[in-house]
């Protein structure tokens, strides 16, 4: 019996060994003469188990098993061969009971219509999946008006995070005179905890190329830049890949299709700067200038690039694209909500149990998300929040998982949809250290341009700083709030005016655990390690002198087989003697 | 300059093309491991781009290192899903197990640099870090001397 072989291999799988079980296939086949087709795909979505591999028969039989080894894929192999599969660690299956079945089919795959489903560095793949046929009907049988219209039509907004109507910032370009033009893909996706750009230009680089080379025509671009961030290698060359294939085939270059229409794409890779997401400062960073934003008007569509009418998107946007011109607008509101159509993409993380990549149709429950499609909790512990949208989005509490998932009931609750990252936490995570950390990084990241960013950030910084230490007063609430008002009106872009959002969230959220730092002096989810004490339950202890040793700076005091004492003065309170203690003698709090 | 030939190489590629200015010093730096002010005098020398305006974008990206840096290249993800799993013990051991105080990035034998990151997207393995171009993921502090010896 003949089959096919594939194994996820974008940047995650690598991570977890995909690489190594690829090796294993190709040598089990090899030796023991098994008619198999090997084949690559990148990100199949449930990254918590990777390595994942797929296996499929003439007749249509599929199973993806996960966890796989370099050791165990071989009995999987063999026993698909004899027609008896192997029923443990199976994800997804159409045969068998997949621990996933459920999740899976909750979800509506139109971004990622063909990750983990096709090679990504075969043209010919993603041609037989309906690839470039958008582009030939846009090219010819419809003119511009047509194709801004259908993508007005299909209620489509920017998966960057602000959610603008797509055809209207098309129109824009499309109505801008100008001999020159530029369309520029955003992929500098620098939110932390998000990876649902850089999977998508992994596992289907062709989809994005395709998106761009319908919107050049349509607004009357002849050159295009795709931006991504150099923390992207894989999709990068991916991306490199792909380029030069839709040139060969002629979708790119002079003449496409046979019509005056020309189009020249080029890659820039960006050089670790999060502001480069804002699209005036990415075009700087284009034109090879520091990152910093510029006032607006005038509008990248007015005057962009060089000065040229520029449109900008972000990957997701220009994914849906070829979708929409294939299927019609109509097909594509069908999905989603009346304001906020189609579907959206969330990279899930943190201490959910189906960590990893998925598409849901706009207008799903926050609670469906998390438990249905995620799995819920990893831990045995409860949930606590779940943060969206990054540095720029807020953490929301249990309270609030009714919360639908379109941009405008996001926005409603002080969040905002961003460009899909959701992280989620149980109760070992404190809110006033999760709004540091935001604040943190958007204070490192903050170019420096406006004064209250620059400025204000750092002054909020110091005060979260201050409460984490225990030293916060509770007048420093009403100054974090007043602090994050004034940044919000007086900065330039959004990486300032959307900064405070994570510390004006957990206030509204999680104000008690502010309040607990500052009366009580304790942090109830042990993280802040100033607030940490560490003793020793003496009716516990038996004495082993384990602690002791592990104790960086000596400062558990006790013989052999007598109870130990842990030095408060000089403890530094890094945890050792608690990861170390087997008797649970050790009381954090 | 140790490679002046493969620096004229790499300039001459990019000369008179615009908005090159970026991934020109992101060529040169792999040749030389870093931006040394003799590199970027030579750079602006050849190209006519200001010193200046060089040295402004060299110091506004975090990719460009003034400084020389180790033989391996240790990136630390402090991004979200990281930190929420405890990425800070991780750094710690990491700075632990090559001496590293706070203050220094690359180990006194020049073999390690040490960086953090905003988030290196592997989030569902997180806590992640990467050497060189290989990323490690699932990780614990009890985890990190074991792959710092593949290195050594």
């Amino acid at each position: 019996m003949s089959f096919v072989i594939k194994v996820g291999l974008a940047s995650c799988g690598l991570a977890a060994g995909a690489g190594e079980v690829y090796e294993a296939i190709l040598k089990h086949i090899k030796e023991n003469g098994i008619d198999a087709e090997v084949k690559k795909t990148a990100c199949i979505g449930m990254c918590f188990v990777e390595p994942l591999v797929e296996i499929f028969s003439e007749e249509q039989k599929s199973i993806t098993y996960g966890d796989v080894t370099p050791e165990s894929i071989g009995n999987i192999i063999d026993a698909f061969s004899k027609g008896k599969p192997i029923e443990e660690n199976v994800i997804i299956s159409n045969v068998l009971e997949g621990s996933e079945n459920k999740t899976y089919n909750k979800q509506e795959r139109i971004v990622l219509r063909n990750c983990g489903i096709i090679d990504p560095v075969s043209i010919n793949d993603y041609l037989e999946n309906d690839g470039y046929k958008a582009l030939e009907k846009a090219v010819k049988k419809m003119s511009s008006e047509d194709i801004i219209d259908e993508i007005k039509n299909s209620g489509l907004r920017g998966r960057g995070g602000a959610g603008f109507p797509t055809g209207l910032k098309w129109q824009f370009a499309f109505n801008a005179k100008s001999e020159k033009k530029y369309i520029v893909c955003n992929a500098d996706e620098g939110d932390p905890g998000a990876f649902m750009d850089r999977s998508v230009l992994e596992g289907d680089p062709h989809s994005v190329i395709e998106g761009m080379i319908i919107g050049a025509y349509a607004i009357g671009a002849d050159e295009g830049y795709i931006y991504c961030r150099a923390e992207y290698p894989l999709a990068i060359k991916h991306l490199n890949i792909a380029i030069e294939q839709a040139a060969e085939k002629g979708y790119l270059g002079n003449n496409i299709f046979g019509s005056d229409f020309n189009f020249e794409l080029h890659i820039k890779e960006g050089a670790g700067a999060f502001v480069c997401g804002e699209e005036t400062a990415l075009m700087a960073s284009i034109e090879g200038k520091r990152g910093m934003p510029t006032i607006r008007p005038p509008f990248p569509a007015q005057s962009g690039l060089w000065g040229k009418p520029t449109n900008i998107n972000n990957v997701e946007t220009f994914a849906n694209i070829a979708w929409i011109i294939l299927n019609g607008a109509k097909e594509y509101a069908k999905h989603g909500t009346e304001k906020s159509k189609g579907t959206k993409v969330f990279a899930l993380a943190g201490k959910i149990k189906n960590s990893g990549l998925i598409e849901v149709p706009m207008g799903m429950p926050l609670k469906e998300v998390i438990y249905d499609v995620g799995g819920g909790m990893k831990t045995e512990r409860p949930f606590k929040g779940v943060q969206l949208g990054g540095p720029s989005g807020g953490c929301l509490p249990a309270e609030l998982l009714d919360t639908i998932v379109d941009y405008d009931s996001i926005n409603k609750t002080g969040a905002i949809m961003g460009s899909g990252g959701m992280v989620v936490m149980d109760t070992s995570s404190c809110m006033v250290d999760i709004a540091k950390f935001f604040l943190n990084f958007t204070q490192n990241e903050s170019c420096g341009k406006c004064t209250f960013c620059r400025v204000g950030t750092k002054r909020m910084l110091e005060i979260l700083t201050r409460i984490s230490e225990g030293k916060g007063k509770m007048e420093d609430l009403d100054t974090l709030e007043e602090l994050s008002h004034n940044i919000i009106k007086s900065s330039l872009c959004g990486l300032g005016q959307t900064a405070p959002n994570p510390v004006l969230t957990t206030l509204k959220y999680f104000r008690d655990e502010y309040i607990t730092h500052i009366k009580d002096k304790t942090c109830p989810a042990g993280v802040c390690t100033a607030l940490l004490k560490y003793e020793v339950i003496e009716e516990n202890c038996i004495g082993c002198t384990v602690c002791a040793m592990k104790c960086p700076v000596n400062c558990i005091a006790g013989e052999r087989k007598q109870v130990h004492k842990i030095d408060q003065d000089a403890c530094i309170k890094c945890g050792a003697c608690y990861d170390a203690c087997k008797f649970n003698a050790i009381k954090k709090g | 300059m140790k490679f002046k030939t493969e620096i004229d190489i790499a300039i001459n590629k990019f000369i008179s093309k615009k908005g090159v200015l970026i991934p020109l010093l992101q060529n040169v730096q792999n040749i030389e491991g870093y931006l040394s002010k003799d590199l970027m005098s030579y750079v602006s020398e050849k190209t006519g781009i200001k010193l200046a305006h060089i040295y402004g974008v060299a110091t506004f990206y975090t990719m460009f290192r003034l400084k020389p840096q180790g033989k391996h290249i240790i990136r630390v993800c402090k991004g979200t899903a990281c930190h929420v799993s405890d990425a800070n013990s991780i750094m710690n051991e990491v700075n632990n197990q090559l001496d590293l105080s706070g203050e220094e990035d690359t180990t006194k034998d020049g073999k390690f640099t040490v960086m953090q990151v905003a988030c290196l997207g592997c989030c569902s393995l997180a806590p992640v870090i990467m050497v060189n171009d290989n990323t490690y993921g699932k990780l614990t502090p009890a985890s990190i001397g074991k792959i710092l010896k593949k290195y050594e």
